[in-house]
C-alpha cells in the first residue's frame, strides 16, 4: 500500500524582549544560574504577574507578517501541572483566545511552492531548566529562563514528508529573524519544534492517529525524527499493529523516538482564565503602528533582487536566506561599481566560504561590506585580476589592512601596459621555440603553457586578457 | 490610650502626651496580656520598637502623616519583609518573606508601626478561625466562641484592645464576618482599590485586602493610606482615591437604602433581624429613604463561590510544592512522594478540601458544568446589583446569620460553616465595597453586624452611612469585658 504522511509542527519561538513576559528580570542567556530569578521568576507567596507589552507588540509583528488574524482581545490562561522547574504549579499560556489567528507561510518545496496554513500563534512563558548532572542524585533547578516569553506558532497538519516539515522550519526560522522579533538561536533553545505525525493511505481523507514528537531542536533533527517515525508507523500498521495516540521523544543520539506518556497518562491540563490578568487588547492604533514598521519579508525582498540587480533566481533566493546575508549584499552592491551579479558570485562563493570555514555567522564576518566593495573595485577597474583578487580577500579576512594597502605593499596591482606585456610575451616565446612549433603543428594545448609562462616572469600580476590577446597575436 | 481612636492617637502623640515608643509598648504589654486570645502568629517586638523610634524621630522632625506612629497589626496573609509569613499554614511556617506586600509598604512608608502578624484560618480559607496551623482563636467577647474567619486574629487583637487598627483580607466574607462577630467596623473595599501584591493569593478574583478598625473614621484613615493603583498588580484600578476621612462627615439625608427582600426573608437569627431593623430606622431618623430592591440569584452566591474560589485556589496554591521555599517532607522516594508528602503534611483538612474540590471543578468533562455555569452566575449576580443600583444608593442587610458560634461546633459541618457567608459572598463575586458595623448585642450580649453594600469604586458612601450611624449608636464603643 502507498502510505501519505501528515505533518503539523509546533514551533517555540523566543521573543527578543529586555525582561521576562511577567516579570522583570533579565532574559540574556548563559547567565549563572538563578542570578535572573526576580521574585515572580520565583513564584514567591503573594507576587503578581504584569504583562510585558514588548512581548504583544513582536507577537502582532510575527501575525502581519504572516497575514494572520490579529485578535483585538486575547485571554491568558493557566495551565496546570507540576514540575520542578515550573515554580507556579501552572504555566501562563493563552489557550481559548490566541493573540495571533488564523494565518499562511508560503514554502518552497522540490515540486514547487505550497501554502502551509497556520492555526494560530499563542504567547506564553517557558519554563526554567531541571539540570540533572553535578548533582550527585539530586536535580538542580535554574529558573533563569523561567518567564521567558514565547510564541508557540502552531500548524494545520499540511506538511506531507520531513522535507516539507524542513523547508517549513526554515521558512519560518528565516521569517522571524527578518521581523527581528526572535535572535532564532537553536542551540540556545530560542527556537525549538515539536511535530505531530501520522500516516494514512494515500488517497484517504480522514486522518491517521497521530503522535506528538518532542524536543527536536536542529533542522538536521527534524528531518530525521519526522522519517523515523512514519517508517515506525507504517512499519507497526502494515505489521498488523496500530498507531497510539501518545507523546514521544526523539533520542539525537539513537536517532530514534520513543514513548515518553500515552493517551491515559496524558496530564489534564485544567485550563482556566488567569484571574491575575486583564484580556490584552489591542487597539488599531497599535496594530498600525507595528505594521508600519514591518521590513521587507523574503519574499518581497526575493523578487525585488531578481529584478533590481538581475540575479538568478537561485542566487536571489540564496542571498535572501536569512536577513543579515541580504543586507550585507545590499551594502556591497551600494558601495561598489562592480555588477550586482559578481557580487551575488562573491557573497556566495568566498565570502560564505570563509564563513562556513570559521564557523561564523554573517554578523561576525570579519571583511566586512565596505571591504569587499572596494575589493570588487579594483577587479572592476583592472588594478587586480580576478584570480589575484581571491588572495587579497584571504590577506584582507586575516588581516586590518585595506585592500589599497595590501595591493600596495605585496606589489599585486596587474601589469596592463601593452608594451611591457609584450615584451615578456616575445621573451618567453623565443625561450621556447619547441613549444612555439608544437603549437603551430596544431597542438592547441600547448597555449596554456605560454600563459604560465608569461604569468610566472610577471609573478601573476599580467592582465590574463591582454595575455592571452598578444599570444594569440604573437603565435598567428 | 488603648481605647482612643486614631485621630485621637494622633493628637496625643502630637502632644507629646505619650511617643510612639510609649504607644507601642502599651500595645505590646496588651498583647502579652491578651495572649490566651491566640490573636497573633508573631509579635515583632524588637522591630516594633525600631519602627516607634523613627516615627518618634519623624515626629520630632516635623515630618509625620496622620498614621506615623501608630501601631497596626497585619493579617499574616501580607508578605512582611525579613519578617516570617506563614498564611496559618505548616507549609509556610519557616517562609521569611523577603519583599513587603505593597498593603504593608504603603503603610511602613506613612509611618505605621507594624506589632506583629496575627492569626488566620489557613490561606483564608474559613469563617471560624478554626483552621489555622497555629491554633484557634479565642473571641473576646466570649472565649469559648470564635471571632469569625478568616480575619480572625486580626479581629480578636482589635476588639481586646491589642491593636488599635489591623489590615485584613475578604474573600467572602473574612473582613466582614470576623467584624460582626467582634463588635468592629470592618471594610472590603472595591476589587482593585487594594493592591494585591504581595497578599498571598487565595482566590485571585475575589480577594481584596481592607481594614478591621473600631469606627468607620478610623477605617477611613487607613483605607485612605493602603488604598490606590499598584503597577504591581494588574487588577489594581488606575483609579484617583476619594479622600475618605473627608467624605464621612457629610449627612445621608436624602440618601436611598435598598433593602432585599432576599436578605430580610432568609433565616437570619431574629436578634440579627431586629438589629438590622433598627438600625434601618435610625438611617430613617436621619432622613435617609428605603425601598424595596431584588437581588434573584442571590441564592445562587454560596454555589457559585464554593465553585470559584476553589478553582482558582487549587491552582494559586500550587506553588507551595517543597521545591523551592516552606515546608518540605523529610523522607521521599521520588519526586511524586516529595509533592504528595510536603502537600499532605503542609496544608490543614480545609485547605485540602478546597484544592480536591478546585481540582475537581476545572477537570477536563467537569469544566463546562461547574466553572463556566459558575462564572455566567457570576455575572447574573453582579448584574443584580447593577439594576438594584438604579433605586438606591446603598443596601443594607445582616453581616451574618448569627452571632459568634461555640468553637467546635460548625467544625465537622462544612456546608454549615460555608453558609455563615451567605449574605457577604455576593459583593465578593461583584466586586463591590462592603462595610459591616456593630448594631446591637444579642440575648447573650454578642455583638451583631449590619451590612452595608455600595456601589462600585462608592466605599465614601458605606463609610459615610457607618459613621452617621456610629454619631447615633454607641455599640461600636462597647469593649469586651477584661479588655476595657
Amino acid at each position: 500500500m502507498e502510505w501519505e504522511a501528515v505533518v503539523g509542527l509546533e514551533v517555540h519561538v523566543q521573543l527578543r524582549t529586555k525582561s521576562k513576559i511577567f516579570g522583570g528580570a533579565s532574559t540574556a542567556y548563559g547567565a549563572e544560574p538563578n542570578t535572573q530569578a526576580c521574585d515572580v521568576s520565583v513564584a514567591l507567596p503573594g507576587v503578581l504577574p504584569v504583562m510585558n507589552r514588548e512581548a504583544a507588540r513582536l507577537a502582532v509583528k510575527f501575525g502581519l507578517g504572516i497575514g494572520a488574524l490579529i485578535n483585538r482581545r486575547s485571554i491568558f490562561a493557566r495551565k496546570n501541572y507540576f514540575y520542578p522547574d515550573l515554580p507556579k504549579g501552572y504555566q501562563i499560556s493563552q489557550y481559548e483566545a490566541p493573540i495571533v489567528g488564523r494565518g499562511t507561510l508560503q514554502i518552497e518545496t522540490q515540486t514547487g511552492t505550497r501554502n502551509i496554513g497556520i492555526t494560530r500563534a499563542h504567547l506564553e512563558e517557558d519554563a526554567g531548566k531541571s539540570l540533572h548532572e553535578d548533582f550527585h542524585g539530586m536535580t538542580g533547578i535554574d529558573l533563569n529562563r523561567a518567564g521567558t516569553a514565547l510564541l508557540e506558532i502552531v500548524s494545520e497538519p499540511d506538511l506531507r514528508s520531513s522535507a516539507e516539515a524542513v523547508a517549513y522550519l526554515k521558512t519560518l526560522h528565516a521569517l522571524v529573524r527578518y521581523l527581528d522579533i526572535s535572535d532564532g538561536n537553536m542551540q540556545e533553545g530560542s527556537f525549538r519544534c515539536d511535530a505531530n505525525v501520522s500516516v494514512r493511505p494515500k488517497g484517504q481523507d480522514a486522518l491517521g492517529t497521530r503522535a506528538e514528537i518532542k524536543n527536536i531542536n536542529s533542522f538536521r533533527f527534524v528531518e530525521k525524527a519526522v522519517d523515523f517515525e512514519i517508517e515506525r508507523q507504517i512499519d507497526r500498521i502494515e505489521n498488523g499493529g496500530k498507531v497510539v495516540q501518545e507523546t514521544r521523544l526523539y533520542d539525537p543520539d539513537r536517532d530514534e523516538t520513543r514513548s515518553m506518556r500515552s493517551k491515559e497518562e496524558a496530564h489534564d491540563y485544567r485550563y482556566f482564565p488567569d484571574p491575575d490578568l486583564p484580556a490584552l487588547v489591542l487597539d488599531e492604533s497599535f496594530i498600525e503602528k507595528v505594521r508600519s514598521e514591518l521590513p521587507e519579508l523574503p519574499r518581497a525582498r526575493k523578487a525585488r533582487f531578481e529584478s533590481e540587480y538581475g540575479l538568478s533566481r537561485s542566487d536571489a533566493a540564496q542571498l535572501t536566506r536569512d536577513r543579515q546575508t541580504a543586507d550585507y549584499f545590499e551594502r556591497v552592491c551600494s558601495k561598489t561599481s562592480a555588477n550586482p551579479k559578481v557580487a551575488a558570485n562573491w557573497v556566495l562563493g568566498e565570502l560564505a566560504s570563509a564563513l562556513n570555514h570559521h564557523n561564523l555567522e554573517i554578523a561576525d564576518t570579519r571583511v566586512d561590506s565596505t571591504g569587499l566593495a572596494k575589493l570588487l573595485d579594483r577587479v572592476a577597474d583592472h588594478t587586480i585580476s580576478g584570480k589575484t583578487a581571491k588572495d587579497v580577500f584571504l590577506l584582507l579576512w586575516n588581516s586590518d589592512q585595506s585592500v589599497d594597502r595590501i595591493i600596495e605593499d605585496r606589489g599585486l596591482k596587474q601589469i596592463t601596459d601593452n608594451a611591457e606585456i609584450e615584451a615578456v610575451v616575445a621573451g618567453v616565446l623565443c625561450d621556447h621555440q619547441a613549444q612555439v612549433r608544437q603549437y603551430r603543428e596544431g597542438n592547441q594545448r600547448v597555449f596554456g603553457f605560454f600563459v604560465g609562462q608569461v604569468m610566472k616572469r610577471t609573478r601573476g600580476k599580467a592582465n590574463p586578457k591582454q595575455v592571452n590577446e598578444l599570444l594569440h597575436e604573437k603565435l598567428k | 490610650m488603648h481605647d482612643q481612636s486614631l485621630g485621637e492617637l494622633r493628637a496625643g502623640l502630637d502632644r507629646k502626651d505619650y511617643s510612639s515608643v510609649e504607644l507601642t509598648r502599651h500595645f505590646l504589654g496588651r498583647i502579652h496580656h491578651g495572649q490566651r486570645l491566640n490573636a497573633f502568629i508573631s509579635v515583632t517586638e524588637d522591630l516594633a520598637l525600631e519602627q516607634a523610634r523613627q516615627a518618634d524621630a519623624r515626629i520630632a522632625g516635623n515630618d509625620s502623616e496622620f498614621l506615623t506612629g501608630i501601631p497596626i497589626a497585619h493579617k499574616d496573609l501580607f508578605c512582611t519583609l525579613g519578617v516570617r509569613t506563614t498564611c496559618g499554614s505548616r507549609i509556610l511556617d519557616n517562609f521569611i518573606s523577603p519583599y513587603d506586600a505593597t498593603v504593608v509598604r504603603k503603610l511602613k512608608s506613612g509611618g505605621m508601626v507594624m506589632l506583629g502578624k496575627t492569626n488566620m484560618d489557613e490561606f483564608a480559607m474559613g469563617s471560624s478561625n478554626e483552621n489555622s496551623y497555629y491554633g484557634h482563636v479565642k473571641n473576646p467577647w466570649d472565649e469559648k466562641r470564635v471571632p469569625g474567619g478568616s480575619s480572625g486574629g486580626s479581629a480578636a487583637a482589635v476588639s481586646a484592645r491589642l491593636a488599635p487598627v489591623a489590615t485584613a483580607t475578604d474573600t467572602g466574607g473574612s473582613i466582614r464576618q470576623p467584624a460582626a462577630l467582634c463588635g468592629l467596623t470592618g471594610i472590603k473595599p472595591s476589587y482593585g482599590r487594594v493592591s494585591r501584591y504581595g497578599m498571598v493569593a487565595f482566590a485571585s478574583s475575589l480577594d481584596q485586602g481592607g481594614v478591621l478598625a473600631r469606627s468607620a473614621a478610623d477605617a477611613a484613615l487607613v483605607l485612605q493610606a493602603m488604598s490606590g493603583f499598584d503597577r504591581r498588580d494588574s487588577t489594581s484600578l488606575d483609579r484617583a482615591v476619594p479622600d475618605y476621612p473627608g467624605c464621612i462627615e457629610a449627612s445621608i439625608r436624602g440618601k436611598v437604602i435598598g433593602l432585599p427582600k432576599e436578605f430580610f426573608g432568609q433565616g437570619a437569627d431574629p436578634a440579627v433581624m431586629e438589629a438590622v431593623e433598627q438600625a434601618v430606622r435610625i438611617f430613617e431618623s436621619m432622613g435617609a429613604k428605603t425601598t424595596g430592591v431584588e437581588l434573584p440569584n442571590s441564592e445562587a452566591g454560596i454555589p457559585c463561590y464554593y465553585v470559584l474560589a476553589p478553582a482558582e485556589a487549587s491552582s494559586n496554591l500550587a506553588r507551595f510544592d517543597g521545591v523551592r521555599y516552606g515546608h518540605r517532607t523529610e523522607q521521599y522516594e521520588d519526586l511524586m512522594d516529595m509533592y504528595e508528602r510536603t502537600r499532605a503534611e503542609g496544608f490543614g483538612e480545609e485547605v485540602k478540601r478546597r484544592i480536591m474540590i478546585g481540582t475537581y471543578v476545572l477537570s477536563s468533562g467537569y469544566y463546562d458544568a461547574y466553572y463556566v455555569k459558575a462564572q455566567k452566575l457570576r455575572r447574573m449576580i453582579a448584574d443584580d446589583f447593577q439594576r438594584a443600583f438604579e433605586k438606591c444608593d446603598f443596601i443594607a442587610g445582616p453581616t451574618t446569620p448569627g452571632t459568634a458560634f461555640v468553637i467546635g461546633e460548625k467544625s465537622d459541618d462544612p456546608v454549615s460553616m460555608y453558609l455563615n457567608d451567605i449574605f457577604t459572598n455576593s459583593a465578593n463575586l461583584a466586586g463591590l465595597p462592603a462595610i459591616s458595623v456593630p448594631a446591637g448585642l444579642d440575648h447573650g450580649g454578642l455583638p451583631i453586624g449590619l451590612h452595608l453594600i455600595g456601589r462600585y469604586l462608592d466605599e465614601a458612601t458605606i463609610l459615610n452611612a457607618a459613621h452617621q450611624f456610629q454619631q447615633r449608636t454607641d455599640w461600636h464603643r462597647k469593649t469586651p469585658e477584661g479588655f476595657e
